[in-house]
Parts: structure tokens; sequence; C-alpha cells
């Protein structure tokens, strides 16, 4: 049994094939002539936020030692438990870290170690291209987040929200 | 007057013209070489040419998806075909627990060949007046050239039938049946709009039909008989199961269609048999429409003397007119939505093919009539007569596609009678359904 059908009397411009399929060829025609929105990868990168928070890196002092006083915060404050850090002590009563770690696996790239941390020592940085062959590579050791070079992360000011 | 019909056929059949004052093809040594080279060339310059139509094919829809597209292996990613074909290669082999095996590995071959045959009776160039004799550009010169085509055209289709079959899977089999059903309607149209082109050269020999279009360009098939080419490049399209006419593939609804069960090289092998019978159609299309290889604007293709040169300048213009149907073709396939197998076989019987009866008659009336007033087919006044004759009836055609339900989408404007129909049906519907207390407030 037929249903009741709802009948649109619509003009011939909106209904023809012919048009419609005319207009459509002009359109796809004039998109060969337009620019690409490809980035070609490995030679033109993606220009990074100012606040990207990326791979990690442990500044250092001018005797090229690491600023971390290894005071705890940041394996305290970090919320996958992706920092492990045993702290030591020199002979003048300062304190270093013996082991600074961070397993860039479980890291989730909160930026919260780089907030708490009182010396301005580790921070999340301005880059994102780390592969490695085998699961042990991603834990970073300290020598290897001092050897970091990439721009950190610039964080967000109150003061200045757009970043300006 | 069919006696007249007849002898007007005979008279252009025979009709004297430059290139029949060649000398005949050389004979033992030289065309035993001669065919050896040209078998040589055409195979390699077409497989040469599948792979660059592939590679155009994803250069151009990625462009118009405003992407780049292959453009890392070898320059601007000419040579991605290449890299494919080794991967295709070396990939595994798979076959279904339930496939008929014979047939399901001998139907990638079935699709390929057909496609690869065409090429062997197409002329792509001037003929060469060798010292050895006259060297035909076809691989095969053959008197019937035409007839040969459409009867190799349609072996085409026993390859995806036979793939869809033998995969015994069900999506396989609905776009192996759908392309026959559709591969059969649109050769019958494809046919049809090929009768006012013969009519016109009066022969189906492919040099027969080439060397009457040669000149200027006036008296290129598209001027005069535009809507046979209209309804050829359609059809042709439906016959190389491109989009707007991919049914048997069908990605949303057949999973992949016919070749959904095929891998590596066997599948390889129908993706090159779609790109070949692209190029054939394109070239079918240039050599029956288009001239062949004439070059327009000019004489010097078509007299004395027929070197070499000749050969080789008329040979690259009939590729940049393959070229141009074949990115016609890409750029239809990128732009238009698949149609409805309703629509699809709409179009084919409803449309195409009375379009194509009609315009028959038309052409063979206009022939005659201008024949009759003294105009030679090859004169000047004939073909202007024929342009002005399809200039208005493509617009009438035109207007009639525009207003009609050619594809009828189902938003389309009704015919007054269906309105009235649907109308009638909704009233009867209230009448005769029992009016309960919650059902009948409809």
């Amino acid at each position: 049994m037929a249903i009741g059908v709802k009948v649109l009397e619509r003009p011939i411009a909106q209904t023809s094939y012919v048009r419609a399929t005319l207009q459509g060829m002009g359109l796809t025609l004039s998109h060969i002539f337009r620019d690409k929105v490809t980035y070609q990868y490995p030679e033109e990168k993606w220009s990074l936020s100012p606040r990207w928070r990326g791979t990690h890196r442990m500044l250092t002092n001018e005797d090229g030692k690491a600023k971390c006083v290894a005071c705890g915060l940041c394996p305290t404050v970090c919320p996958a438990n992706c920092i492990k850090l045993v702290p030591g002590e020199d002979e003048n009563g300062n304190r270093y870290p013996l082991v600074f770690e961070i397993d860039e696996f479980r890291c989730i790239f909160c930026g919260y170690c780089q907030e708490v941390c009182p010396e301005e020592a580790i921070h999340v940085g301005r880059h994102y291209e780390n592969s490695e062959y085998s699961r042990e590579g991603f834990v970073y050791d300290l020598e290897r987040l001092m050897a970091q070079t990439h721009p950190v992360c610039e964080m967000w000011d109150p003061a200045d929200p757009k970043g300006e | 007057m069919i006696a007249l019909a007849l002898d007007a056929f005979v008279q252009a059949a025979t009709q004297a013209n430059g290139l029949e004052h060649l000398p005949p093809p050389p004979s033992g040594g030289a065309w035993f070489l001669a065919t050896v080279v040209k078998l040589l060339l055409t195979f390699t310059i077409y497989m040469i040419g599948v792979m660059m139509v592939i590679w155009l094919e994803r250069r151009v829809c990625a462009f118009i998806q405003d992407r780049r597209g292959p453009n890392r292996v070898g320059p601007h990613g000419l040579l991605q075909s290449v890299a494919d074909g080794v991967k295709n290669i070396m990939k595994e082999e798979t076959y279904p627990s339930q496939a008929y095996l014979p047939l399901f590995v001998l139907a990638p071959v079935m699709s390929f060949i057909p496609a690869l045959l065409t090429w062997s009776v197409i002329p792509y160039g001037a003929p060469w007046d060798s010292q050895w004799g006259t060297i035909d550009t076809a691989l095969a010169p053959m008197p019937i050239g035409f007839l040969f085509i459409l009867a190799i055209g349609s072996l085409g289709v026993y390859g995806i039938v036979l793939a869809g079959w033998s995969s015994n899977n069900k999506y396989s089999l609905l776009g192996g049946l759908r392309s026959s059903a559709q591969m059969i309607s649109y050769e019958i149209a494809m046919g049809m709009s090929t009768i006012p082109v013969l009519i016109l050269a009066g022969n189906v020999s492919l040099d027969r039909i080439v060397s009457q279009q040669g000149g200027w360009g006036l008296h290129w098939n598209a001027i005069n008989c535009t809507i046979a080419w209209f309804i050829f490049m359609i059809a042709a399209f439906a016959e190389t199961n491109r989009l707007p006419f991919d049914l048997p593939e069908a990605e949303s609804e057949l999973v992949a269609g016919y070749h959904s069960e095929y891998s590596a090289m066997k599948f390889s092998m129908f993706f090159i048999a779609e790109y070949a019978n692209m190029m054939t159609a394109s070239a079918l299309m240039a050599t029956l429409f288009f001239g062949g290889w004439d070059i327009p604007f000019t004489m010097w293709d078509n007299v004395a003397p027929h070197t070499l040169l000749k050969t080789l300048v008329t040979f690259a213009f009939f590729w940049v007119k393959i070229m141009v149907f074949v990115f016609i073709y890409i750029w239809v396939r990128w732009t238009l939505p698949r149609f409805r197998y309703d629509q699809l076989m709409a179009l084919g019987w409803k449309f195409m093919l009375p379009t194509a009866l009609t315009y028959i008659v038309v052409i063979a009336g206009a022939t005659l009539g201008l024949e009759f007033a003294g105009f030679h087919p090859d004169s000047w006044q004939f073909a202007v007569a024929m342009l002005v004759i399809n200039l208005v009836l493509t617009g009438i055609l035109f207007g009639l596609i525009d207003r009609g339900r050619l594809i009828s989408p189902s938003y389309s404007r009704l015919d007054k009678r269906d309105l009235a129909k649907l109308r009638r049906a909704r009233f009867d519907r209230a009448r005769f359904e029992p009016a309960t207390s919650e059902g009948g407030a409809d």
C-alpha cells in the first residue's frame, strides 16, 4: 500500500542533473589549482605552539650541572608516576639527584613537573620526534635529559593570557 | 530510396583519398620485422601509458582534494606505479577456500587481455611511406577494425562476472551480476552511437574512419555527430566501470565488488585492466570522434610525403588526445557520485538507446539530404551544415534533459500524472483503513 508521500515542487534550477553536474565539475577543477594543505612532513614541519608540551629537558646552571636540587616535588605531583628520583647530598650539603629518570611512555605530558619545580630545572619542551628501537630507550636518564637542546615550553602567564 | 542510400554509401566508401595512393605494405622479412617491432612498441608504450594513467589518477584526485598525491618515488612520484607493482608481486596470493580455483585464477587474465587486444587495431599515427612499403601504425590494420573492437570489448565482462562468481562471495557475485547487466545495457547504446560515424565514413575500417576525418579538423565526427559522441562517452564510462557507473565495485555497498577476494598481483591485474580499459575507451573516442591521429588546423599531416617524422608527430598528437580524455575520466570520477541501480538502467534503456536510435535516423537523413542537395561529404559546406544541425540538436537535447527526469532523484519534479497518482494513493488509504481511535488521526 502506498504511503502518503510529501511531494516538493522545486524549480528546475534546483533539480536539474546537468546543471548540478557542470557546477560540480567546475568546483573540482578549481580545486586542482588551489594551494595544497598537506605538510611534506620530514622536510616541512608543523610550527609548534610556544606552550607545546613535548619531550622533557633538564636545564643546567653555569658550571654544567643540573639545576635540580632533588626536592622531590615533581615525582610527588606527577599524576602518571613516571619520574624516578633518588636524592643525594654532597660534602657541602647541596642536594642533587643521584638518579633522575623520566619514562616518556608513562608520561602524559601534563607539564605539572615544570609548573611545580622551584628551581626551574625540569621542563617539558617544544619537541615531539622521539622514536626509539626499544621500549627501554624511552626511559630518559639525567644525562639524556640534560643533553636535550630543544626550546622549552612557555608556561601560561595569567598576566599575559594570549602570550604576547 | 534505399537504392539511392546504398549508392551514396558505395560512393563514400570508394571515394578517393590521399592515403589510398600509398604503396602496398612490405612483404616477407620486412613485414615480419616491422610487425615484431610494432608489437614490442605497442605493448611497451601501452603498459607505460597505463602506469602513467594510474599516476595521473592519483595525482589529479589528490589535487582535487587539495592534497599532493604520490610525489616521493621518482620525479613527481612518476615511478610510484613501479613501486606498487614490485610490492604487489612480492605480496602473498590468497585463495578463498571455497572459491572455484580455475576460474578464480583465470578471471583477472580474462579481464586484462581484451583491454590489451583492442589496441592491436587502433591506428595511432600516420602511415609511414618507407622504402620497404607502407607501414601502418596499427599492429593489425584490419578492414573490419571497428567490428573487432566491438567484439573484443564485449569480452571484458567475462572476466568480471567470472571473478564475481568464482570467488564464492555474495558481494563479489552481486558485483559481477551488476557488471554484466550494466555492460550489456550500455554496450547496445554504445554500438548504436557509433552507427552515425560509420554512416559518415561508409566503412568499418578504422583507417578509413580516421582518414575521412582528416584535413582541417572540420570533418571531425565530434562536430559531425556531436550527440553520438556524447552518448558514446557516457556509455564508455559505464563500460569501463568508472564513476558515476562503478556499481560493480560499489565500495560502500559491496566491500569491493567483484574483486573483494583478490589479493596481490591478481588484484593488480584487475586494477591494470580498469586503467587499460580507460585508455582504450579514450583511444576509441579519439579515433572515432576526434580524428584519430589527425592534427587540426593543418593539412600537413594528411598529404604526401608520409615521412617518419609525420608518423611520430601524429603519434604524439594522438597521445595528447588520449590523455585529454583520460583526464576527463578522472575529473568526472572525482566529481560525481554513483548512480542508483534503477537510475543506471533507466538512463541506459530509456534515454540513451532511444536517443542513439533517433540520432541514427537524423544523421542518415541529413547525410542523404545533403548529398541530394549536391554537397560532397568531404566539402566544407557539408561539414558546416552538419555543424549547424548538431548545434540545434544538442541544444534541444540538453534542454530536454535539463527539464526532464533524466536521473530521477528522489526530490525531482514529478509528472502531473505521477503526482496525481501519489495523491490518490493517500486519499485511498484514508478511505480504506478502518478508523480506530488512535490510528486514524494521521
